[in-house]
């Protein structure tokens, strides 16, 4: 019998079912491996009695013949950004020291009505802000995945945690947010599955706030149906966030077909850069071949504004978390270092709570709002932003989805990138264009590189189009056939 | 755009963020760069181009004006770092 922990959402979906096994064995086996993986700092707090308590509840629940949700029994982390009923929620934040909430975001709340069993609370990049998991009050996470001289490497950000336990069977899949590219590019640098959805279609309540008209969240999981399955657990319209989309949800898993002949894909010259590194454009060429090869029309699109992508994400994202993280002031909850008047209270509080890159990210966006500078840098990148949706309209109309790289490189030893901001936030210059325009986006596994280190493309769809974007992705995936394990080359 | 040691110091004021007179040079450094960086946007031509605040083209719902919870005092104040008899406590402010 195959061990418990190599089996994926579908599969064990279908143990449960026939009986093979229990929601409590398979809860059981996932907390063993949580604790012999415990190296790799994917997890802030392990829950392994609420993991327990729920398996049994599940177990019941099927004994019983009660109705059993698209989840139940299945184990799986949850990004420490989703505020979690009775368990500690930090975002990676000192300043958020003991934070336990009263109440559950809307998609874990979803998960838990879908019977999803919930193994701790995942590490990531401190408020999501970051591309390497590097800044993270709780420490670095490493990626499962290891250089050729046995260097560990960073698994990418900002949902480090998550990509490391699925990768690394420390989770059966994993929420993920993503606002740049949190989900799409740690997905590809540790070889598995990452979904975000379109703007508006998970709720948002909940979830800790870093840039509110970005930030979505989405499933990280072994294969493209696994997200499918995930996805349809998590969304749905929520009158609580008043960005949440008042649209019925589709079946996603059924959207998966097999069959994409006849369908357009769109690629974009733009990003075609300059000093690409060979694998990726091989990759990508790669893609395109097996696109064809499964009967769909290769088409050129231009994205013109793709380059000013990036700088105006830098300015829209930290000028709405500037706004975000005024709220920790060290009186309503988290960490309070006291000082002699109120505004000394503020000041010594948020300058010991937050790390470094968010003081950054606070600075940029508190001088691109103030008074003088409004105009110049936060008006004028949102007009940016309109344009880069504009470009995303018009390819569109000629075209069923786009495909893309991931990431321009494989994932980097720790320790790389630290001392250069701009560097890291080059990471997300194919990921950032789809989330200014709110679009789906899907980072596939689909080779390795000359390393042995996972490389991910990517397909981009219309608003709301998840179906067409998880179809192409399992295609892909099905022509990759990616069955490679992070040390231990293919698996059987 | 370059900024200097004294720009990050009010910038950081207005944040409300303590940050050490070591860091600012550093900070004023790194802060430039990302600034000279994001200064490429001024090259494209936006002149009536309406800027985007939110992708989602729905109308803000509205719903009721009605109290919709409450009596939840104790759940509120649980995870204030100083809370006193049902407040929120704050060094004083008022002489």
């Amino acid at each position: 019998m195959t061990k418990l922990t190599d089996l994926n959402i579908a599969t064990a979906r279908d143990g449960l079912a026939k009986g093979d096994f229990s929601a409590a064995e398979l809860a059981e086996a996932y907390i063993q491996a949580v604790e012999a993986g415990r190296d790799l700092n994917a997890y802030i707090t392990e829950t392994p009695e609420v993991a327990l308590e729920r398996a049994r509840e599940s177990d019941d629940r099927r004994a019983k013949g009660d109705h059993i949700g698209v989840m139940d029994g299945i184990p799986i982390a949850i990004k420490d950004l989703y505020c979690t009923e009775g368990v500690l929620t930090t975002a990676g934040s000192h300043i958020l020291d003991g934070f336990v909430p009263p109440y559950e975001s809307t998609v874990t709340a979803n998960l838990r009505s879908a019977g999803a069993v919930m193994l701790g609370k995942a590490n990531m990049d401190e408020f999501a802000m970051g591309s390497a998991n590097i800044t993270s009050h709780y420490g670095p996470v490493k990626n499962p995945w290891k250089a050729k001289d046995g260097k560990d490497l960073v698994p990418g950000g900002s949902s480090g945690g998550s990509a490391a336990a699925v990768a690394g069977g420390l989770a059966m899949a994993a929420t993920g947010t993503d606002t740049g590219g949190s989900i799409r590019q740690p997905a590809s640098f540790t070889g598995i599955v990452g979904l975000k959805p379109t703007y508006g279609r998970c709720s948002r309540w909940g979830v800790v706030a870093f840039a509110s008209s970005l930030d979505q969240a989405g499933p990280m999981t072994q294969t493209v149906r696994d997200a499918a399955i995930m996805l349809g657990a998590m969304a749905g319209h929520d009158p609580k966030d008043s960005t949440s989309a008042p649209i019925a949800l589709p079946d996603f898993e059924a959207a998966i077909t097999g069959d994409i002949k006849g369908l357009t894909i769109g690629i974009p010259k733009e990003y075609k850069m300059d000093g690409m590194d060979p694998q990726i454009q091989a990759l990508w060429d790669q893609g395109i071949e097996w696109l064809k090869d499964a009967g769909c029309t290769i088409k050129d699109v231009s994205l013109p504004h793709t380059k000013y992508a990036l700088a105006a994400y830098y300015i829209v994202a930290p000028a709405e978390a500037s706004a975000n993280l005024a709220r920790y002031d060290g009186v309503r909850y988290g960490l309070r270092v006291p000082g002699d008047s109120l505004d000394d209270m503020y000041m010594n509080t948020r300058g010991e709570g937050f790390g470094d890159e968010v003081q950054r990210r606070i600075l940029i966006g508190t001088y691109a709002l103030s008074s003088g500078y409004y105009d110049a840098y936060y008006i004028k990148a949102q007009k940016v932003r309109t344009l880069i949706a504009n470009d995303f309209k018009a390819a569109f109309e000629d075209v069923d989805a786009i495909l893309t790289p991931t990431a321009p490189s494989a994932a980097f030893a720790l320790g790389e990138k630290q001392d250069d901001p701009v560097a890291m936030y080059l990471n997300d210059v194919f990921t950032v264009p789809t989330s200014l325009a709110g679009l789906p986006g899907i980072s596939v596994p689909a080779g390795l590189n000359k390393d042995g280190l996972p490389l991910g493309l990517q397909v981009i769809g219309k608003a709301f189009d998840e179906g067409t974007v998880l179809n192409v992705a399992a295609s892909l995936e099905s022509a990759a056939a990616f069955n490679f394990k992070p040390g231990k080359g293919a698996s059987s | 755009m370059s900024l200097d040691k004294d720009t990050v110091k009010n910038i950081a004021y207005l944040a409300r963020m303590r940050v050490s007179d070591e860091k600012l040079e550093p900070l004023a450094g790194e802060l430039s760069s990302i600034m000279d960086w994001i200064e490429q946007l001024q090259e494209l031509d936006t002149d009536g181009v309406e800027p985007m605040a939110s992708v989602s083209d729905v109308t803000l719902p509205q719903r009721k004006d009605a109290v919709t919870d409450g009596n939840c005092q104790a759940a509120v104040l649980k995870n204030a770092p100083e809370a006193d008899e049902g407040f929120f406590t704050v060094p004083k402010v008022v002489e």
